[in-house]
């Protein structure tokens, strides 16, 4: 598949570019970035349902450096560039306060290249080296604002998210030190052949541990809630929406899945480790005063719904958690997007200043409720089908306890969404009202609506059985396969 | 023995992550876990006694692959090195931003946001 390292080398090569080109004007800058991530859109698109590999160079594995795209990959890709296209809009008409918008777009697609090729990636070196070049983006978009608690949230995430990248590079050397190989395919064939060992044992220990930290499960989630309300509102879009996915939950689930193989120590982990952060994120966020903090407390404990769902291993549980994972990227970016239009407008973000915004910006009103109620899981929207899903196959799996709290921490989030929605829109304003800017930019307001449009109709999509939607079935199918042969 | 250093190496770097306040400290207990993997990657690629692996012209490749150091691991603790220094530039940018702001090195000092 020859168009697989434009995924990467397009949004490369314009985050190169635009630093040179935007000095001049800002406009420039917005079109050429806009252009390149609605390019990128339109490849990812034309990937769904396609699958094969690129070989670098056209030295075959193991020799050689493959791409390689298959049904989750496309999905993700999907997802990235779909999320990524919309926000990048949004960025136009947001971003103009704070200055220099030619270099908040080239980190921008820094980032965005480094997730395709995490997602493409087909051997671990490589795989870790997008991971790294996603993850210092988002570090120094965390701090754009350059204000004294973007720099302090940036300082901990990048400490953290460094510590996480050690992490999990030292796994992929054990793993080379053990088989000799760093595709994803050779290695699983060569663990097939040569049996578990100690040193692997601790390699997944040290996968597990890393990729928890970069996914921000619960008790690796200190850093979240400060780096994603820092950033801009449009970064904590990407960031909540589809960072911690493409470079922690994805990598977790291709590696348990695919290569490792999913052991049931491992698959209990998974549980574990999701039931504490939906918990932890679910309580956490009922108490948050700063409406981004609520959503980004919020993010822990949707993940951890999603990783519950691939920690039960079962297909029901992949595919519960892979429409979770598509539910909560367009949701949770939606709702940044709209705590940025409130931030915007009302010039504070704390629920107790907030208040009668309804009338002042009803695009950004509406679309909060839409993704509020998906995401608690209220019918008909899509979250209600994917936690469906996950509950039922909790109970199939014998997992009683997760399914009971996986429904109890539903309405938890039911709470949490409705009190930030009547804080921010429903109620009267406070007498101590902050100046208020009505209306929503055009620029603004499209890609909420799109991304709105997308939460009511996943819903009805998935109504009847999860009929093909984006491509989820041939998703989970990946996964359910087990370990890769060559 | 090499790799009980390297582990102490970790060790090390990890307990000045979490004890350090002072933000300079921090990083530089970072770039001390980070050297102890990368040391581990090359010792992997180690063997006694090996030849570079540069395959001349008219050299058997059969007694090269016997006798030569194993060469991705070192391609691949280049690539590593590569990527530390840029999160290690950005973290030493920060610090000083943070350093503007606070007049302070010391995380302790630094209380805008509740953990």
């Amino acid at each position: 598949m020859p168009q697989l390292p434009f995924f990467v080398a397009i949004p490369l090569g314009a985050a190169f570019v635009l630093p040179l080109l935007g000095r001049r004007s800002g406009r420039v800058a917005d079109l050429l970035a806009n252009a390149t991530l609605a390019l990128l859109a339109a490849l990812a698109v034309a990937a769904l349902g396609e699958e094969g590999s690129f070989s670098v160079g056209g030295w075959e594995a193991p020799i050689g450096i493959r791409l390689h795209l298959d049904g989750l990959s496309s999905l993700m890709l999907l997802l990235i560039n779909g999320i990524g296209a919309l926000v990048g809009v949004y960025s136009v008409e947001f971003m103009k306060r704070y200055g220099s918008i030619a270099r908040y777009h080239g980190l921008f697609l820094f980032m965005v290249a480094g997730m395709n090729g995490a997602v493409l990636a087909g051997d671990l070196f490589n795989l870790w080296v997008f991971i790294e070049i996603a993850g210092v983006a988002s570090y120094a978009l965390v701090a754009f604002g350059r204000e004294a608690e973007d720099l302090e949230a940036s300082f901990r995430y990048a400490v953290l998210g460094s510590l996480a990248s050690t992490l999990i590079l030292a796994g992929v050397v054990l793993v080379y030190a053990v088989t000799g190989r760093l595709d994803l395919a050779h290695v699983a064939v060569m663990l097939a052949d040569i049996g578990r060992s100690g040193p692997l044992h601790f390699a997944v220990g040290l996968f597990v541990a890393g990729l928890a930290l970069k996914a921000a499960l619960a008790p690796f989630h200190a850093w979240l809630p400060d780096a994603h309300p820092a950033a801009p509102a449009p970064v904590s879009a990407m960031l909540s929406g589809v960072l911690i996915k493409a470079i922690g939950v994805y990598v977790i689930a291709r590696l348990v899945f695919n290569v490792l193989g999913a052991t049931p120590e491992i698959l209990a982990a998974l549980r574990w480790l999701g039931m504490l952060s939906m918990v932890v994120g679910g309580l956490l966020a009922v108490r948050q005063q700063d409406i981004k903090r609520l959503l980004a407390y919020s993010s822990i404990g949707q993940v951890g719904y999603v990783v519950v769902g691939l920690g039960l291993g079962t297909p029901l549980g992949l595919a519960g958690a892979l429409f979770h994972l598509v539910n909560h990227a367009v949701c949770k970016s939606l709702l940044f997007l709209d705590a940025g239009a409130v931030e915007r407008a009302a010039g504070t973000r704390d629920l107790g200043e907030l208040g009668g915004l309804g009338p002042v910006i009803p695009v950004a009103s509406r679309t909060s409720l839409l993704a509020s109620l998906s995401i608690a899981g209220v019918p008909p929207f899509g979250g209600f089908w994917s936690k469906l899903l996950i509950v039922v196959a909790c109970i199939e799996a014998g997992q009683l306890g997760i399914a009971i709290a996986a429904v109890v921490f539903s309405v938890v989030t039911l709470v949490y969404q409705l009190r930030m929605q009547r804080g921010c829109f429903d109620r009267p304003a406070p007498a101590a009202a902050a100046a208020v800017v009505p209306g929503t930019p055009p620029l603004m307001a499209a890609p909420m609506v799109t991304l709105a449009v997308f939460c009511v109709g996943m819903g009805l999509l998935a109504a009847p059985g999860l009929a093909q939607p984006l491509g989820i079935a041939s998703a989970v199918a990946v996964l359910a396969k087990g370990v890769l042969g060559l | 023995m090499i790799f009980l250093l390297c582990l102490g190496l970790v060790a090390v770097g990890i307990y000045g992550v979490l004890a350090k306040t002072n933000v300079v400290k921090i990083v530089l207990s970072l770039l001390i876990v980070e050297h102890g993997v990368r040391l581990m990657l090359v010792v992997i690629g180690y063997r006694s006694q090996g030849v570079a692996p540069i395959l001349a012209v008219g050299s058997d490749p059969a007694a090269l692959s016997a006798s030569a150091v194993d060469p991705l691991p070192q391609a691949l603790v280049l690539t590593s090195i590569v990527i530390g220094l840029s999160v290690l530039a950005l973290l030493v940018a920060l610090c000083v931003r943070l350093y503007e702001r606070y007049g302070t090195f010391d995380v302790t000092e630094m209380r805008r946001l509740r953990g």
